[in-house]
């Protein structure tokens, strides 16, 4: 069996504090009480201490997941002072340039800039080396008057767009006033996901040296609802961010399995990769502004920053083997059936050790698990629990009931400390779900330090009210043999 | 606590334990699930 590559990742992140009011649940209690969002002003942290953050630096790729274990508690009292905005991994950007960024991917004139700001967001990204002149012509403003105007007439339903300081500097209008899929909040979502996704995109093209011509399909995988009334849903972001990244040669289409379709898309990329259908093809997920501040609540009533204000978007490059990147495994793909239920054993069974039987490997084989890897940080402190640990600990029970590993506590924390790594990712659904590993895991497997890592996820499709059923992909990737 | 009989509404977790594998449970010892919930916290 011929086995795809995984070629390059990169991760575009956007701080944007004066977005989180329109995050699903800060923008629900907003309505309910205005004080809410001087409330969460208050606790919204500075673009300084967010990029000083160490799990963001591990996003980066300027230390590593290991590290943050030997990092003290909690790490928003620990923040890195002139710390770098990139890093080997990628990438993150201030408020300002991404309402420049949002507005460069504007093509219907839904967002609106105050003249000065768009002219200040300009200034800023001139010399950003992926954003090109034809984006910069795009970040133009109106007076500040007509943005006052739209937003007084209340018939319009516009809303505002602020800073962190609660400064208002634009307005997202209504794509259509009678259709609710065409909401404001429901287009600002959507923007946010173009242009997250076409700077990751633009990054892995950069660092890894392929043309925009040269990819011939892009897979998007993120969970957003693009289309109207009658096609809710109905996407193609990936040609979206294609056409915005200048993939002239390129089509593609969305695969939509909430947080682990970033997994299926990539087993799916590589097999039309290895097939030779489409050799040249990437996987891109944009983010989830309507996670923004989810857990305000809990964070207030801790009196700590509201830590869910990071947008990220990942493109993936992947091909036919080229003798040197890491191998897609695709005989170690793991699915969680229909009818392997819901009971947890059941469902590491489907995802770990039936593909690692499979291969001939045991649970100790793989070096490193990367499962959700949400930043226990954001979710312990708001009664969410630690998602990572609790998973690796499944992970090693099973491990244990199949003898790899002796029972017991001492056992299953040694498992977890050697093959599980602390969570360090914004709680950005398909996007921390098994991906942001993905990125050292090529480094680690490249450099000779490991030999397998194992990528899976969980998607909760009962959220949609059809079914009761969770859905999990995985997949096993390998150091190159021919590299070794 | 004896659940026979009684009637139970059910919030599960997809990282912890689901809805459906808490209903199998109480089922089996003569509870009702009158509804059946998993949620996400993530």
């Amino acid at each position: 069996m011929d086995h795809p590559v995984i070629r390059g990742v990169r991760f575009f992140m956007a701080h944007t504090p004066g977005l989180v009011r329109h995050g699903s649940k800060p923008d629900r209690e907003i309505a309910r009480d205005p004080e809410v969002w001087e409330s969460i002003k208050s606790h919204l942290r500075s673009f300084d201490d967010v990029v000083g953050y160490a799990p963001h630096q591990v996003l980066l790729g300027n230390r590593t997941p290991e590290s943050l274990a030997e990092l003290d508690q909690p790490w928003y009292e620990n923040v890195a002072r002139e710390a770098p905005r990139n890093g080997p991994h990628g990438e993150l950007v201030s408020e300002e340039e991404f309402y420049g960024l949002l507005k460069a991917g504007d093509d219907f004139d839904l967002l609106w800039l105050d003249e000065e700001f768009a002219e200040r967001s300009r200034e800023l990204l001139v010399k950003h080396p992926r954003v090109p002149a034809a984006d910069l012509e795009k970040i133009v403003g109106v007076p500040p008057s007509q943005i006052e105007e739209m937003l007084d007439d209340s018939e319009k339903g516009a809303k505002p767009l602020q800073l962190r300081d609660g400064s208002t500097i634009g307005l997202i209008q209504h794509g259509l006033l009678e259709d609710p899929s065409l909401a404001p909040d429901i287009l600002l979502e959507n923007l946010a996901v173009k242009a997250t996704g076409t700077m990751a995109l633009r990054l892995v093209m950069d660092d890894f040296s392929i043309a925009p011509d040269q990819l011939q399909y892009i897979i998007g995988s993120g969970e957003e609802a693009i289309g109207d009334r009658y096609n809710r849903g109905g996407g193609n972001l990936a040609k979206t961010v294609a056409e915005a990244a200048g993939c002239i040669e390129a089509t593609g289409s969305d695969v939509k399995a909430f947080c682990c379709a970033p997994v299926h898309a990539m087993v799916v990329a590589g097999s039309l990769a290895t097939s030779g259908v489409f050799p040249e093809i990437a996987v891109i997920g944009g983010c989830s502004l309507a996670k923004l501040g989810m857990k305000f609540g809990g964070h207030l009533a801790k009196d700590i920053p509201v830590m869910e204000d990071i947008l990220v978007g990942f493109a993936v490059l992947m091909g036919p083997d080229d003798g040197v990147s890491p191998r897609l495994r695709l005989d170690s793909i793991g699915r969680h059936t229909v009818g392997a239920g819901s009971v947890q054993q059941a469902i590491i069974e489907a995802l770990v050790q039936k593909p690692l039987e499979n291969m001939g490997l045991s649970f100790t084989d793989i070096d490193k698990y990367s499962t959700e890897m949400h930043n226990p940080e954001i979710t312990d402190t708001a009664g969410s629990g630690n998602v990572p640990r609790t998973n690796y600990r499944l992970i090693a029970a099973i491990a244990a009931a199949r003898g790899d590993i002796p029972a017991g506590n001492d056992a299953r924390d040694e498992f977890v400390a050697m093959h599980g790594m602390m969570g360090f990712s914004p709680t950005q659904g398909h996007v921390a779900s098994a991906v942001p590993y993905l990125a050292h895991a090529l480094d680690s497997l490249r450099s000779g330090e490991s030999k397998y890592t194992m990528f899976l996820a969980k998607g909760s499709l009962f959220l949609g009210r059809m079914t009761h059923l969770s859905d999990g992909e995985s997949f096993v990737l390998e150091a190159n043999p021919a590299a070794r | 606590m004896d659940l026979k009989g009684k009637q139970v509404i059910i919030v599960g977790e997809r990282d912890g334990v689901p809805g459906p594998a808490i209903e199998e449970c109480v089922k089996s010892v003569g509870a009702v699930p009158v509804m059946v919930q998993t949620q996400c916290f993530v």
